[in-house]
Order: structure tokens, then C-alpha cells, then sequence
């Protein structure tokens, strides 16, 4: 193992700009760490090793001539592979996209890649994002870098376990109902949702358009903020992307907490396990004792999230996936006619938890049922925006656990959907609001698995959920369990 | 529903899909007796409205990387099955 493996972003990216380390060591320590211990995590798909060293050369050949090699010079970043990459296979880990190599790259790709952050190849998922465990992957499962036995989260599952593992110290995911935050928390490690409309989604394979968004993963929180930092703005590609410039997270991190009003969602305690539940009140006692006016909030709308989520996020995903006919890239299945062209395609293309959902959306969509289910969600999903409002007129941010547990067994919960959906129930109504939240770890549970702590803020008010989460972090237990290689 | 959605299944999934998905219809049963009569049904979180770009043309994909990603092509063309069902 290289000196640089277990580095943080920010401290990386100074030694290779101050020439006290070069970028090309850094990929290839990485590298070398993920060639060993890759195949017992299984975190990613494909490794892009001569890129990242061509890159990594590219961005010490800079640092030789006196250019700005950028904000992450030299950083190893893993991908969640429902981002395009140009010439580079993308999967969704689906067989229906199997070997498919895009004609473009997505802009959070290219953002990262202009900062000089070195791709080291593309993450584990469940299967097109939908799940909550990364076990639908039709390539096989990511396993948990605190124990093998266990799930990482999803469904960005293999770009948590990557950056928990110290494969990487940052990498990107996508967060449709809890993709980015319950997966880091699983993990032990930091993870952002943005708020919709402040990261491109250009270029992100689309599950749920209202609802999907790319943000990062990092082992702290002043790294996140970083790579938030580079991938926010403005961009012409996307029409949903917003146009007001991002705020600068850094140099708010370290504010403290004195005097914001920070509210603890009751609803979101319930039915969260008992650790959870203990840890989620010592990172509120410790906000607290840094200042903060804590309290418990009723935010009576969450509860319905989780019903209101699986009939929009269904419905659109139906439509969405549509596109995947054999026509036109991907795996085609040859039929007699064009008709069964589409269904032999379809039906050996998908795993079973996308025709779930597939069939579910446009059951929710179908003549004589929309009004009924998906005009009904849309307007719980209004409820839902309305009881957010309610509480952020008394709160600047709120807090819940992430996931209302630690990590579960591989296999625990694969057979019974519905059990494996309630995963996802803490993080679900943050995006049917638009609104940003993040995951911080605080410590572990009895089971000495990581417990994530949840903090939510109204639409654009990523400045104070990262001042709170870098308190949280301050105050946090440190993680003492060692990963599966060390 | 898998007919609409173009897929085929076997009985067993057939059998499979019926009772998970009518599982999950029956959780979201709580939403249906809420009153949200009053209530505006909400497609997006974001009030953007007629997003224009530039009238500007700017370069496209390259025909022939596209199609390099194509199951079957012909002539700068994807080439599909036989779309209407008539004998050759």
C-alpha cells in the first residue's frame, strides 16, 4: 500500500500541486490497492487504468509547465456507471446496455476531469439505480468494506464501498429516493444529495427525471464540499439546471452551529432501530453543546413519502426506459417483426426488480388508474413540499437518521420488495421535495456496522446543512473498525 | 400491464409480479384516503418554465460513432425487423 492510499481530496490535491507527490503515483498506488482488493468488494465494473495513468501524467506534466492543474489535481475518482463516458463501456449494470460504449461524456464527468480529478473506472450498482443494496446489479453483487457478509447500500453501493474501502477519496453517485445518502451512510462515509436542479443531470442515464440527482461521496465533509464545489453550476445542456451561481461551501464550513435552529423529524425516529436512534440524539446533544437550538419537529407528511415515491418514481422510470427498444445501441434480441424485436429485448435485457418497476409505473400511468394513483402522488408529493415549508419557517435545518439501520446481510431483504423499499424511507421525501440533504457518519452501532445521520434543508440551503454536518463530524465518534484488507 | 410495457413473462412471474406488486399497491392505500382535494398535483420541484437555448447551431454526435453502438446499421441508417407484418 502507497502513502497516498487513505489520503483525503483536499490534502491530495495540495501535495501533488506543491510536487511533494506526483499524480501519477498517486493513480498507481490506487490502482495497484484496487487490482489486489477489488475482487473480494466487487465495487467496480470496470477499471479505466490506462486512462487514469495517461491522465494522471497529464496532470503532472501541467504542474512541470506552471499551469493550474485544477481544484483536484490528481485525485482518484470512482464513477457510478450510469454516467455516460466517452468511448468507455457504461453499463446501468444492466445486460440490456452490456458492453455499450456512450458517444458522450456526461458534464459532471467532464466537470471532474477539467478539475484534474483521475477517473479510475466506473461503480457497482443496482441494476438502472433502482434498489437499495446494490444486490440487483446483473453483475453480481458490492459487498460492504466493514464486512464482507453484509450489503454496501444502493444503489450507488459500488462508488460508496469504493471511497469507504480508500480505493478512491471521492466519487460520484446519483440519489433518485436515497441512492447517494443511504449507501454512505451504510458505508461509514459522507454523502450529498444536492439540491434538484443544482448539478447537470446531462449525461446521467435517467431513472426518475423529477427525482434523480448527481452528487458526491467522500470520507469528510470538507471534501464532499470540494467536489460539490466542482460539479455545481449552470449548464445549457440540462433544462432543469438552475442558474443561480452555487454558494461557497468552504469557506462556511467552519462557522459553527451557534444560534441555527435545527429541528429532529419525530416522524423519522419511530421506526429507526435503537442504536440509530441513540446515535441520531448524542449528534443532536453535541449540536447542542456547539451552540445550536435543538429541537423536535413534527413534520407530519414524511410518513407518506415512501407510498407517494413508488408510484411517481415507477411511472416515470416506465417511460423513461422505454428508449431501450434494441434499435438503437444496446442488446438486441432478433424477433420475427419489430414487436417481438421490442419484447425479446426487453424481456432478456432487464432484471427482475427494473420489470417490477416498469410494470408497477405504467400500471400508475394507465388509462383508468391515473388519476387514481399517480395524480394522487403528485399531490401528496405537494403535501409532502407544503409540510417541509411548515417546518423550515421554524428551522434552518432538520435531522433524521439516514437509514433506519446499519448495514443488513446480503440476501436479508432481496426476496420481499417492499421490505427492501422501507430502506429508503428517511431519505425518500428529500427528493420528492427538491430539496438538498446529506449523510455523515457518527460512529457504529453495537453491531460494529457505521450509523449515518441525515441532515435536510430547504431548497439552496446547502450553506448551513454543511456548516451543521461539519459540527456533526467534528463531534462524531471516530470509526474504529479496521476494513476488510487492513 | 406486461404487454403495455413490452415485456414477456412466465407464469411463475406471472404469479411472482401479482402478489409483490399488489403488496406494494396495498402500502400506498394509505395515501389514497388523505384529503388533497385542495392540493395542486406537483410533476416538478423546480417553478422553471420554457427553458430556450440559443438558436445556434453547434456541432452533433458523429454519425459514424453513433452508429458504431448499434445493434444492426446500413447506409448511415439503423437498420430494424420488418415493422409492418405483410409477406415479403
Amino acid at each position: 500500500m502507497g502513502a497516498s492510499v487513505g489520503l483525503g481530496a483536499s490534502e491530495i490535491a495540495e501535495l501533488v500541486r506543491s510536487k511533494e507527490i506526483s499524480a501519477l503515483e498517486v493513480a498507481e498506488e490506487h490502482l495497484g490497492l484496487i487490482e489486489s482488493q477489488d475482487p473480494n468488494l466487487n465495487s467496480f465494473l470496470q477499471l479505466a487504468s490506462a486512462a487514469a495513468i495517461a491522465a494522471a501524467k497529464e496532470v503532472d506534466a501541467k504542474i512541470a509547465r506552471g499551469e493550474d492543474p485544477g481544484r483536484l489535481a490528481g485525485v482518484p475518482i470512482a464513477l457510478k456507471d450510469n454516467l455516460v463516458t466517452r468511448g468507455q463501456t457504461t453499463t446501468c449494470a444492466s445486460q440490456i446496455l452490456k458492453g455499450w460504449k456512450p458517444p458522450y461524456s456526461a458534464t459532471v464527468v467532464e466537470r471532474v476531469s477539467s478539475a484534474g480529478a483521475i477517473a479510475m473506472g466506473k461503480t457497482n450498482l443496482d441494476e438502472f439505480a433502482m434498489g437499495s443494496s446494490t444486490e440487483n446489479s446483473s453483475f453480481g453483487p458490492t459487498r460492504n468494506p466493514y464486512d464482507l457478509n453484509r450489503v454496501p447500500g444502493g444503489s450507488s453501493g459500488g462508488s460508496a464501498a469504493a471511497v469507504a474501502a480508500k480505493f478512491a477519496a471521492l466519487a460520484l453517485g446519483s440519489d433518485t429516493g436515497g441512492s447517494i445518502r443511504q449507501p454512505a451512510a451504510l458505508c461509514g462515509i459522507v454523502g450529498v444529495k444536492p439540491t434538484y436542479g443544482t448539478v447537470s443531470r446531462y449525461g446521467l442515464i435517467a431513472f426518475a427525471s423529477s427525482l434523480d440527482q448527481v452528487g458526491p461521496f467522500a470520507r469528510n465533509v470538507k471534501d464532499a464540499a470540494l467536489l460539490l464545489q466542482v460539479i455545481a453550476g449552470h449548464d445549457s445542456r440540462d433544462s432543469t439546471s438552475l442558474e443561480s451561481p452555487f454558494p461557497d461551501l468552504i469557506s462556511h464550513l467552519d462557522k459553527g452551529v451557534r444560534g441555527l435552529r435545527v429541528g429532529i423529524i419525530e416522524e423519522l425516529i419511530e421506526g429507526a432501530a435503537p442504536m440509530v436512534g441513540e446515535a441520531l440524539m448524542a449528534s443532536a446533544r453535541s449540536l447542542s453543546d456547539q451552540g445550536a437550538k435543538v429541537e423536535h419537529v413534527s413534520v407530519p407528511a414524511v410518513t407518506y413519502g415512501l407510498s407517494a415515491y413508488y408510484l411517481i418514481a415507477p411511472a416515470e422510470a416506465s417511460s423513461n426506459l422505454a428508449r431501450y427498444d434494441g434499435v438503437r445501441y444496446g442488446l438486441r434480441v432478433d424477433g420475427q417483426d419489430m414487436n417481438e424485436t421490442y419484447v425479446s429485448t426487453r424481456t432478456q435485457g432487464f432484471g427482475a426488480e427494473v420489470k417490477r418497476r416498469i410494470m408497477l409505473g405504467t400500471f400508475a400511468l394507465s388509462s383508468g388508474y391515473y388519476d387514481a394513483y399517480y395524480v394522487k402522488a403528485q399531490k401528496v408529493r405537494t403535501m409532502i413540499i407544503d409540510s417541509f415549508q411548515n417546518a423550515y419557517d421554524r428551522f434552518d435545518v432538520l435531522l433524521s437518521p439516514t437509514a433506519p439501520t446499519t448495514a443488513f446481510e446480503l440476501g436479508a431483504k432481496a426476496s420481499d420488495p417492499l421490505t427492501m423499499y422501507l430502506s429508503d424511507v428517511c431519505t425518500i421525501p428529500t427528493n420528492l421535495a427538491g430539496h438538498p440533504a446529506m449523510s455523515v457518519p457518527y460512529g457504529l452501532g453495537e453491531n460494529q456496522m457505521p450509523i449515518g445521520i441525515q441532515i435536510l434543508a430547504p431548497a439552496l440551503g446547502e450553506v448551513n446543512m454543511f456548516r451543521v454536518a461539519k459540527a456533526i463530524e467534528n463531534a462524531a465518534p471516530t470509526i474504529t473498525k479496521g476494513l476488510f484488507w487492513e | 400491464m406486461a404487454n403495455l410495457a413490452k415485456l414477456s413473462l412466465s407464469e411463475e412471474e406471472e404469479l411472482m409480479y401479482t402478489d409483490q406488486l399488489g403488496a406494494i399497491l396495498d402500502h400506498a392505500r394509505d395515501i389514497m384516503s388523505l384529503d388533497t382535494d385542495d392540493l395542486l398535483p406537483t410533476a416538478h420541484p423546480l417553478e422553471l418554465k420554457n427553458v430556450f437555448r440559443p438558436d445556434v447551431e453547434t456541432a452533433s454526435l458523429s454519425r459514424e460513432e453513433v452508429l458504431s453502438q448499434a445493434p444492426a446499421s446500413e447506409d448511415g441508417r439503423f437498420l430494424v425487423p420488418r415493422i409492418l407484418g405483410e409477406a415479403p
